[in-house]
């Protein structure tokens, strides 16, 4: 088989992996080396379904000794099965490098022979990469589970960011679809990991040249609506993924069936897009505007509004927060007004220590007003000829897709069918919204 | 108090000369209705004053930015001069006026028109270039590694340092048709040069290996159920794709000249000779630096 085969094949078996950004270490090539990474993540390019790529993202191979029922690469499944070797990978890598279709390479495998001889593969792919080739660029590699920790602390050196996939959002999910792996198998190598992150920091201040492990932090991914997970739960379970794991992102990834069996959802399922979508919103939120979990949903709300976004959910329902005077209130408020983003809510508290913001300051600072105009004053007042009718903010809070959605009620039911693999009672969703909207229009400014 | 004259200004296009179209205003206590480059028409029927570079006066504006306005004002004002804002030279004017008066806080009247118009165009810029560290697409050839791209804005002195840390042992080339500009690099020296045209001898074997090789992965690599052209339309506008290897034969490249014949390590560039062999990068006649 040749490497345009080869490459085909661990391409394809590897795209549902989420992760694709080369974020969180910034560091140049030295004398000799190639390559350099940036903080903020470098797009090199999107592909057709509009998702980011900087990355290779292959597999090592695609042969695995696991059953996993939703992956394409479990052992039951008639599929080509191939494997690069560590140098021919490399040279893959450092070859797109220079031309520079990517920033680095992102590296997974399926569990060859076992964990430790699949590891070892790995690190010396990476070995080749790093010490040969003086590649200096990013390097983001899957953990592989069940490996012995000197091999896991041997790939760490050589990588700028780890995961483990959480897969699924809850033990009894995983017992029913991957009954390999338990919740213990992924959090122990996770906190190992997380463990030492933290000793290294600890001996980089001490120690000037103690070598890096893993700089970029760790990341993990799990699958979205092929299991009745709530995304409440799934929102708390990511709450508590960074804080108790320190990790940099959680990735979400909407179930697209790609095997047929009586556990999963059938194969015709539309994936889930507008959950996943919903999810990294209130990831957001969570790490940049100072939300937790609990505000954006509770026991009573475990499904978010399909509707609007969760910020704007969350303001509906929060009416007495409101309205917030532009010209005074805190950065924290700032970014809870919808239409006011991180950008924004910096250039108005810069902006307003020179001069007082009117409405039509604000456009130009890039606040999107056509929302943000119901929940702001400035200066004591409203918006000139600013309409409370439900109307209004239907139109202003909700895209014109969605918009477009809520008007017909044929989507209205493929939504709901689509929905009711959960256990919401969906069609009290518009309800739901409705009442929001109505509680305000009709409460006090 | 300054004052709006019926004048326009023409100046050489160079930095150091608007710094001395700065100069004039005050000196003349009067503000320009425009400021054009040497070849521009006018379309206004006010008198015109060609304003010449003077290297003195230039540098005594210079030096007035960082000690009056601060030096974040004078690094925006030389990306503003990189954007493609209609009427940059005219802004930058009325920014410089204004920092004059108002001091580093200039820098924070982002909702002041003045400060606006040229903070919305240098974020647009900072943009582009950052979009391009992403979708310069190199070809090796003969062990250079050579692109081209075609930016709205004056991307490449934005591009320098980035290309520079990624690549410090290799030979680049960066070619930017739309200003007829290019980014020279051999380790440890990147210069940037006027070039009117780039002529590349035909891409080798290995170089077409790995080209198709990415396209076999950009196509791999989309997850078909998840189709979304206009996701990805608003992450990379189509004025990008022309130049993207993974978009090979969706477009024609027409305005290459390939010369497969000599194929040797030389680079050649009309209007001058532009060599990149061994360890000498020379540049013979290539405009005015």
């Amino acid at each position: 088989m040749d490497v345009f085969d080869k490459l085909k094949i661990l391409t394809d078996a590897a795209k549902y992996d989420v992760a694709c950004t080369s974020s969180g270490v910034n560091k140049k090539a030295g004398a000799g080396q190639i390559g350099s990474a940036a903080a903020s993540g470098i797009c090199h390019s999107f592909s057709a379904d509009g998702r980011c790529i900087s990355l290779l993202k292959v597999l090592m191979t695609n042969v695995c000794i696991y059953d996993c029922q939703y992956c394409v690469n479990r052992r039951s499944n008639d599929t080509p099965r191939t494997f690069f070797t560590p140098r021919e990978l490399a040279e893959l890598t450092i070859n797109f490098y220079r031309r520079n279709y990517i920033e680095g390479l992102f590296l997974s495998s399926g569990v060859l022979k076992n964990p430790d001889y699949t590891c070892e593969q790995l690190i010396e792919a990476l070995r080749i990469l790093r010490k040969e080739y003086r590649f200096n660029g990013y390097i983001h590699v899957k953990a592989i589970p069940g490996a012995d920790n000197r091999l896991t602390d041997q790939l760490g050196l050589l990588a700028d960011r780890m995961s483990i996939n959480i897969e699924l959002p809850s033990q009894s999910s995983l017992q029913l679809l991957a009954p390999d792996k338990t919740k213990q198998s992924i959090l122990a190598p996770m906190g190992y990991i997380q463990n030492r992150i933290q000793e290294n920091s600890t001996d980089l201040v001490k120690y000037r040249h103690v070598p890096k492990f893993v700089p970029a932090g760790q990341s993990t991914q799990m699958i979205i609506g092929a299991t009745p997970d709530s995304d409440f739960q799934i929102l708390n379970l990511t709450e508590s993924l960074y804080k108790k794991y320190k990790l940099k992102r959680v990735f979400f990834s909407a179930y697209m069936p790609v095997a047929e069996n009586s556990l999963l959802p059938t194969p015709d399922t539309e994936p889930p897009l507008w959950r996943e979508h919903r999810l990294y919103q209130a990831d957001w939120l969570l790490r940049f505007y100072g939300f937790s979990a609990n505000e954006l949903l509770d026991q009573q709300h475990q499904s978010f509004n399909p509707f609007v976004d969760p910020k704007c959910n969350w303001a509906l329902n929060h009416r007495e927060f409101f309205p917030v005077e532009v010209n005074r209130a805190p950065y924290e408020d700032l970014l809870r007004v919808p239409g006011i983003g991180v950008n924004s809510a910096k250039r108005i508290i810069v902006a307003r220590r020179m001069t007082t913001l009117r409405f039509d300051s604000l456009k130009k600072l890039g606040v999107v007003l056509k929302r943000a105009k119901y929940f702001i004053t400035c200066s004591g007042k409203t918006a000139d000829g600013l309409k409370f009718t439900q109307q209004a903010v239907l139109q202003a809070l909700m895209s014109e897709k969605t918009l477009a959605m809520y008007r017909t009620n044929a989507s209205l039911e493929s939504h709901s069918k689509q929905l009711s693999l959960f256990e919401q009672p969906l069609l009290a969703l518009p309800k739901l919204l409705r009442e929001g909207i109505q509680q305000c229009i009709t409460s006090p400014m | 108090m300054h004052h709006q004259s019926n004048v326009t200004y023409r100046y050489d296009g160079s930095f150091d000369g608007l710094l001395c179209c700065v100069f004039e205003s005050y000196d003349k206590k009067e503000i320009p209705t425009d400021i054009l480059l040497p070849d521009a028409a006018s379309l206004l029927l006010f008198p015109e004053k060609r304003i010449v570079t003077d290297l003195e006066k230039a540098n005594r504006v210079l030096a007035s930015i960082p000690k009056k306005i601060g030096f974040p004002a004078l690094e925006f004002i030389r990306h503003a001069f990189l954007t493609y804002l209609p009427q940059k030279e005219l802004a930058i004017l009325r920014f410089l006026r204004l920092g004059y008066q108002r001091g580093p806080a200039v820098m924070q009247m982002l909702a002041d028109e003045t400060v606006n118009i040229l903070f919305k165009a240098v974020r647009h810029l900072e943009r582009e270039s950052h979009l391009f560290k992403g979708f310069v697409r190199f070809s090796v050839i003969n062990q250079v590694l050579v692109a081209e791209i075609e930016p709205k804005n004056f991307v490449l002195p934005l591009l320098v340092q980035h290309f520079c840390e990624r690549f410090p042992e290799e030979k680049f080339l960066i070619y930017d048709k739309k200003h007829g500009m290019a980014l020279v690099y051999q380790p440890y020296k990147p210069m940037v040069i006027p070039v009117e045209e780039l002529e590349l001898p035909e891409p080798d074997q290995e170089e077409q290996a790995y080209r198709e090789l990415w396209k076999v992965f950009y196509d791999t690599i989309a997850i078909q159920g998840r189709y979304n052209p206009q996701c990805r339309m608003n992450h990379m506008p189509k004025r990008y794709w022309k130049y993207l290897t993974e978009f090979a034969g969706t477009f024609q490249k027409p305005h290459r000249k390939l010369t497969a014949a000599d194929g040797n390590s030389r680079l050649v560039v009309s209007g001058g000779m532009l060599t990149i062999e061994g360890t000498a990068v020379a540049v013979n006649g290539c405009g005015d630096d």
